[in-house]
């Protein structure tokens, strides 16, 4: 569990004091995949160097599994930085060092393995990120995802219990994104490792972390499970993340519907409730028409979810909703 | 018969007159001061390397914003380096006479010429070393501290090599400058081929003398160029 009891950060430029993170309280749960979204300068990466301290705090302490990081001295710090791997957004490989070398370094660094053990070691975590034919090439021989999954083996060699990823997908292209995401994923899910990761991407959060913190001018400003700050966002930056990633404009959209008849409804479905045939049968039931004036079927991790937006004219309007409600699904009324 | 007769006259003729114009030319003599100059460029330049590198990685590490950032040091080891480097080579030479002396027990010969030159080369070398480890990309180090990496082991493991194309460059420039330094050396007695080209080829007004030394000069940094790029080119994985 990561822990942060008031914890805050100010950088001193040029004689004034800027403040990077204002007082923040956090707990992260083993085995989360917990994602942190902002603009650049909302504090993030501040918030995550904080965790291996390759920045230190200004007050507050930070706990690790009982812990306090924020305590360390040199040594205890080194020893603690093992058992946390980091990525970054541009892979930060050595480019005089083999694939193979550079995952070897820290084992190097630690000095706990022998050579032969360091070796088997190595292999190992090739063939966990798919690149046991490229343990000769230099990074520059390699692909941006091809340096990432390099970077993560690296991040993994002293079998750390936290990852910190550090734009980790900013650098690639769609498709490689989604490769990596994936290979996040499932590192989470067998080795139980507790990642937490920082984007500006709602899509990156969307499809792999399980809790998600907003992050605006130094502030956690929401904070919550994905599927409920992604499908009901509430604060102003939230809902303009969420409405880059559907590439939506609420306000565009509403001059849109403003000629159509009947009332707008927003319904949204969660698990399950997606695949139910919930809109015929209460059409049918309640003599209510509907026409689909936007949707989106996608999913949150592992959970389908769905997101409509209807204008319901004639029948029996009210019972209709109250069908709705009753269902397995969030309603909204919009006008 | 006879053309062949007059083509072996002309050659004959030809073979004389390079003789005479080459008539002052000792080859035993080039050949010690040949010698003497690449002693004294192996021997300042393994000096130059031992000192300068380390003080380069000190420039660098307490440079600001770098890991063991410090003002004062930073100041104090950037005002020799610079005062070291603002003195002409010349007059470095003979204001160090006495402390060669201390140091090689004479002033003269290529154990002579060693200090001088080591201490004209070294702020000159830890310069360029300091610029080479800047070149390292930060996120590097970031990344080799998030590994738990002491400062030591940052330096040697990740620092280091990174920058090892650019530290060679500097070897190749320092061995170059220090070519040009050795010349000079002559005015303390250093011997070598810029003595001779002064003693001989300048005050004697030997001019072949002056162009074989200036040649062989020439050869000496080109094959130094040669080999620097080779080994950039071998440790560059860009």
């Amino acid at each position: 569990m990561i822990e942060f009891q008031n914890v805050h950060k100010t950088y001193r430029v040029a004689g004034k004091d800027i403040p990077a993170l204002h007082p923040t309280s956090l707990t992260i749960e083993n085995g989360q995949v917990f994602g942190l979204i902002g603009h650049s300068g909302a504090g993030k990466s501040t918030l995550l160097r904080l965790i291996n301290r390759l920045e230190d705090s200004s007050g507050g302490k930070i706990i690790v599994d009982g812990e306090e990081v924020t305590a360390l001295d040199a040594n205890g710090l080194r020893r603690f930085r093992q058992q946390v791997g980091m990525i970054f957004q541009h892979f930060n490989l050595l480019a005089s060092k083999t694939v193979a070398d550079n995952v070897a370094l820290p084992l190097t660094l630690a000095g706990e393995l022998s050579g032969s053990d360091i070796d088997k070691r190595v292999a190992e975590l090739l063939a966990r990120v798919g690149l046991s034919d490229h343990a000769k090439k230099y990074p520059a021989q390699l692909s941006g995802g091809q340096k990432q999954r390099v970077g993560i083996a690296r991040a993994l060699a002293t079998k750390p219990k936290i990852l910190l990823c550090d734009e980790a997908t900013s650098a690639l292209d769609p498709q490689t994104t989604a490769s990596v995401l994936q290979l996040l994923a499932e590192i989470n899910r067998e080795l139980k490792l507790t990642i937490v990761l920082i984007t500006h991407e709602m899509d990156v959060i969307r499809r792999v972390c399980d809790q998600v913190a907003v992050m605006d001018a130094g502030v956690i400003v929401e904070q919550g499970s994905v599927a409920d700050v992604f499908l009901h966002p509430q604060h102003p930056t939230t809902k303009r993340f969420v409405q880059e990633s559907e590439q939506i404009d609420e306000s565009e959209q509403r001059d849109d519907f403003a000629h159509v008849p009947g009332r707008i409804v927003r319904l949204t479905f969660q698990g399950e409730a997606t695949y139910a045939p919930l809109l015929g049968t209460v059409a049918r039931e309640t003599g209510v028409d509907y026409s689909i004036l936007a949707g989106r079927i996608d999913r949150i991790k592992d959970i389908p979810y769905g997101q409509l937006t209807l204008a319901v004219t004639g029948g029996d309007m009210e019972a209709a909703f109250a069908r709705f409600t009753a269902a397995d699904v969030y309603m909204e009324v919009l006008r | 018969m006879e053309m062949f007769d007059a083509a072996i006259k002309q050659y004959d003729a030809a073979i004389e007159a390079i003789k005479l114009f080459f008539q002052n030319i000792d080859w035993l003599e080039i050949g010690l001061a040949t010698n003497d100059t690449l002693l004294m460029l192996g021997g300042s330049l393994l000096f130059t390397v031992l000192l300068g590198l380390p003080l380069g990685v000190l420039l660098f590490l307490c440079s600001p914003r770098q890991l063991l950032e410090n003002r004062v040091l930073y100041a104090i080891l950037s005002v020799m380096v610079n005062i070291l480097r603002s003195l002409p080579f010349i007059i470095l030479l003979i204001v160090m006479i006495p402390f060669t002396v201390l140091i090689t027990g004479t002033s003269l010969g290529v154990a002579g010429a060693i200090p001088p030159l080591v201490v004209g080369a070294t702020p000159f070398f830890a310069r360029l070393v300091e610029t080479a480890l800047r070149e390292v990309d930060r996120g590097i180090i970031e990344a080799t501290q998030s590994m738990g990496a002491t400062t030591r082991q940052i330096i040697i493991n990740a620092l280091l090599p990174e920058a090892r194309p650019g530290i060679f460059a500097a070897i190749t420039v320092t061995a170059i400058t220090l070519v040009s330094y050795t010349a000079m050396a002559g005015v303390v007695g250093a011997g070598g081929l810029g003595d001779l080209a002064i003693r001989f080829g300048y005050q004697r007004f030997q001019t072949d003398v002056m162009i074989v030394t200036v040649v062989l000069l020439l050869i000496l940094v080109q094959v130094l160029q040669m080999v620097g790029d080779r080994l950039v080119v071998h440790f560059s994985r860009k």
